[in-house]
């Protein structure tokens, strides 16, 4: 007995937060006048996204409790030839799920913005721009069709750019935002071929209607070519996925993203945005099963990911950096999965990983508050004496991030490294020694930065650049001591209530996510083709078995032997990581300019571009359009006119001459047709 | 050599080609314009009359009293038109008569 939700319940958990912004947006900036102040600012966005969360919550307890569904059009946008284009929404487990997530974190995010922005000038535009983006995100998990998950796509993609150049002064911020959105729309450009595929081929947009039609999609060749039709298509989609998620090579945006707040590293470039391809590819399923060459496609590039963004983790010394690279490794875990056909898996990651990841980062921010804006690790060490409450949280995410026994990251690591070692696929091989390498390099990156920041020697005053800071210092809430001290009670108790699920949601849900009903009818696993799910199945024995099982294989070792190398070389013998570094220099400068692919993207493929839009502009604007066409046809016309002007010359004569000489002509003519 | 309707055609060509030279060969006179245009009528008739006279039929003498009345007012008002130039410009010198140029 399923029951139907309620439309309008459903409407307010989006608007919920799209009133909030609005209203900080609009009143309580220069726009507006400054109406409002910053208490009520942050009360009222809290306020929206609160009631997204409570709604959130009420409607994922009825989905899996009662079995609840929606798949309802909303609004009518315009019926073009054929075409829908609707507002509708689609809730079931997989969007009750992810709308829980992206309120959850959304809400922690808020509270914690109070205590991170405290002394930020923008605060209110700030609210209005996260508040936004919790509208966008909802608006692109509920939708029922592709058009709004595209408005919705489109939309966080603005808004991340807002919120990177959010500090619009400074120049790295305006670079990595230009860069994000760019970035963005080369992987927009695929996905908008996708879609247009399926609009011309399925005729409709509506995910129901696709799904049906799926069976004969997947007998079509695309015309012109060998390729099959859905290989197009899920390919095309892909790339939207790979711009959005972050993958190789389509991944260059998100460090450089690092230049905006944390929270919204947390929020945007950890949670929720970037989780939004691996969201759509679950949520087309059923297509991306009818194509082994694409799911061989999709598992290459997350292997890629998984492991070459987890060896540039390696090297980092901005704090923020290092959690960046690894949000694109673990982003890369959960691609490997979906290539796997472990959709549930790629999913279930997707939630325990956004919560330890947006813990790390909340915990990486409020050592940064505590730091007085100084990111850099090789300057910090010895923080958990001052700092207790950041330190346990961080060393929870770290452990569930490197896939601890018993912690959710364990959970859903393991699954997709066993998911991707039962999977066929020819590109399973490689991507089985990406998932497995990178268990180690994740374990030695992760407790790099734990132990360079958290224990250790103080290295506070070495810092060469203790005069600067990035931005307006909060020199006087600390006076001159240079000793960090821990966050006010904003920023920590988001910490806490963010390592609770970081610790417990995996050992909790993995049963009924994975191997029960909750995606079922949702996730659609073609299992003779790719049995991968069905192994996991039969080989899962519970929550505390796996753990107990886990103790004895592979992962935990190589995790293991990464915390024990991190342990060595940063905690016990220091000289070590320069020794390395001299010793393997070329490979170190390798990853010191990211496999050089910045390089290539700034000085060939963007100079080429503005090339090309120069020489369009000067050879084809203005000498063929302005001086050809606009100039020549008049300075033709004028010589023309110049030529013709000598029959006009006025004496009467002359136009008698001309009119006796055109009645012989005719003459002549007639009589000769009459002949 | 006994005169033959070809004869008379001719004669009516003749006269006609005089006048469109006398048209557009005349730069200093816009009297001998309107004479030449008198004289083109002229050609006209006769060509009507000799059809008429040779083919035994009378509608050709008919017409050629239409084109004796049309040219009677024509030229009334064409040289009405000479008198009022003649007053405006002091000069009937069709070479003068250049202000429309392109």
């Amino acid at each position: 007995m399923s029951q139907t939700l309620s439309a309008s319940t459903l409407l307010a958990v989006p608007l919920a937060p799209l009133a909030g912004s609005a209203l900080a947006g609009l009143f309580g900036t220069a726009f507006g006048g400054n109406w409002i102040g910053r208490r009520l600012a942050h009360t009222l966005t809290i306020l929206g996204v609160f009631v997204a969360f409570v709604l959130s919550a009420l409607t994922l307890y009825s989905v899996a409790v009662h079995g609840a569904r929606f798949n309802e059009t909303i609004y009518t946008w315009m019926v073009v030839g054929g075409l829908k284009m609707e507002v509708g929404f689609l809730v079931d487990s997989l969007t009750a799920m992810m709308m829980v997530v992206v309120t959850f974190v959304s809400l922690m995010v808020h509270i914690y913005t109070i205590g991170y922005m405290e002394e930020d000038d923008g605060y209110n535009r700030f609210f209005s721009y996260i508040s936004l983006f919790t509208f966008s995100m909802l608006m692109l998990v509920m939708s029922n069709n592709l058009l709004q998950l595209f408005f919705g796509w489109e939309a966080v993609g603005l808004v991340s750019y807002l919120l990177i150049g959010f500090w619009f002064n400074k120049p790295t911020a305006i670079f990595a935002n230009m860069k994000a959105f760019l970035v963005n729309r080369v992987g927009d450009f695929g996905f908008i071929l996708g879609i247009g595929l399926i609009a011309a081929y399925a005729g409709t947009l509506n995910y129901g209607e696709i799904f049906a039609k799926s069976a004969e999609l997947g007998g079509l060749g695309f015309p012109g070519t060998d390729w099959m039709l859905i290989t197009v298509i899920c390919i095309c989609l892909f790339i939207g996925a790979m711009g959005k998620s972050a993958q190789f090579p389509l991944h260059v945006w998100l460090p450089d993203s690092m230049e905006g707040p944390t929270p919204i590293s947390a929020l945007i470039h950890a949670a929720t945005m970037v989780t939004a391809g691996i969201f759509m590819v679950s949520r087309m399923s059923p297509l991306f099963e009818l194509s082994d060459t694409a799911l061989n496609f999709i598992l290459v590039i997350g292997a890629i990911t998984a492991l070459f963004m987890g060896f540039l983790g390696i090297i980092q010394n901005d704090i923020k950096r290092v959690v960046a690279y690894s949000t694109l490794s673990q982003l890369g875990y959960m691609t490997v999965a979906l290539g796997a056909s472990a959709y549930s898996v790629a999913v279930f990651h997707l939630m325990t990983h956004a919560f330890f990841k947006a813990l790390l980062f909340l915990g990486a921010g409020s050592v940064i508050m505590g730091m007085h804006h100084n990111q850099d690790i090789r300057w910090m060490g010895g923080v958990r004496k001052y700092m207790p409450i950041t330190w346990i949280t961080s060393l929870l995410g770290s452990l569930a991030l490197i896939g601890t026994p018993l912690f959710s990251g364990f959970y859903s690591k393991d699954s997709i490294i066993e998911a991707v070692h039962e999977s066929h696929l020819p590109a399973a091989g490689f991507a089985h020694f990406a998932v497995l390498a990178g268990v180690f390099i994740t374990a030695f990156y992760s407790f790099r930065m734990y132990f360079l920041v958290f224990h250790g020697k103080e290295r506070y005053d070495q810092n060469p650049d203790a005069h600067h800071h990035a931005h307006d210092d909060h020199h006087h809430g600390h006076g001159h001591d240079d000793k960090p001290h821990e966050s006010p009670w904003v920023v920590t108790v988001p910490l806490v209530l963010l390592a609770i699920p970081s610790v417990v949601v995996g050992f909790l849900f993995i049963q009924p996510m994975l191997f029960g009903d909750f995606f079922k009818d949702v996730i659609f696993v073609d299992a003779a083709k790719h049995h991968a799910m069905a192994e996991l199945a039969q080989a899962f024995h519970g929550p505390v078995a796996m753990a107990l099982h886990g103790l004895q294989t592979a992962p935990f070792w190589l995790a293991l032997a990464g915390v024990v190398a991190a342990y060595y070389m940063y905690m016990v013998n220091p000289a070590l990581p320069a020794a390395i570094k001299r010793a393997a220099q070329p490979i170190y400068t390798l990853l010191e300019n990211k496999y050089y692919l910045d390089w290539i993207n700034e000085n060939i493929i963007a100079r080429s571009a503005r090339a090309l839009g120069v020489g369009l502009w000067k050879g084809g604007d203005q000498a063929i359009i302005d001086g050809a066409v606009v100039n020549g046809s008049w300075k033709l016309v004028g010589w023309f006119a110049g030529i013709v002007r000598w029959v006009q010359s006025g004496y009467i004569f002359h136009y008698a001459l001309v009119m006796i000489l055109g009645v012989f002509g005719l003459m002549t003519y007639f009589v000769w047709l009459n002949k | 050599m006994t005169l033959t309707l070809g004869h008379y055609l001719t004669l009516g060509a003749m006269l006609f080609a005089i006048a469109v030279v006398g048209i557009f060969l005349n730069r200093k006179n816009l009297i001998v314009l309107l004479m030449a245009i008198e004289l083109m009528l002229l050609a006209v008739n006769m060509n009507f009359v000799a059809f008429s006279s040779y083919l035994g039929d009378m509608h050709g003498q008919v017409f050629v009293f239409f084109i004796l009345t049309v040219a009677a007012a024509e030229s009334a008002i064409g040289l009405a038109i000479l008198v009022l130039l003649f007053r405006n410009k002091t000069s009937i010198n069709a070479e003068d008569l250049n202000t429309l140029k392109g």
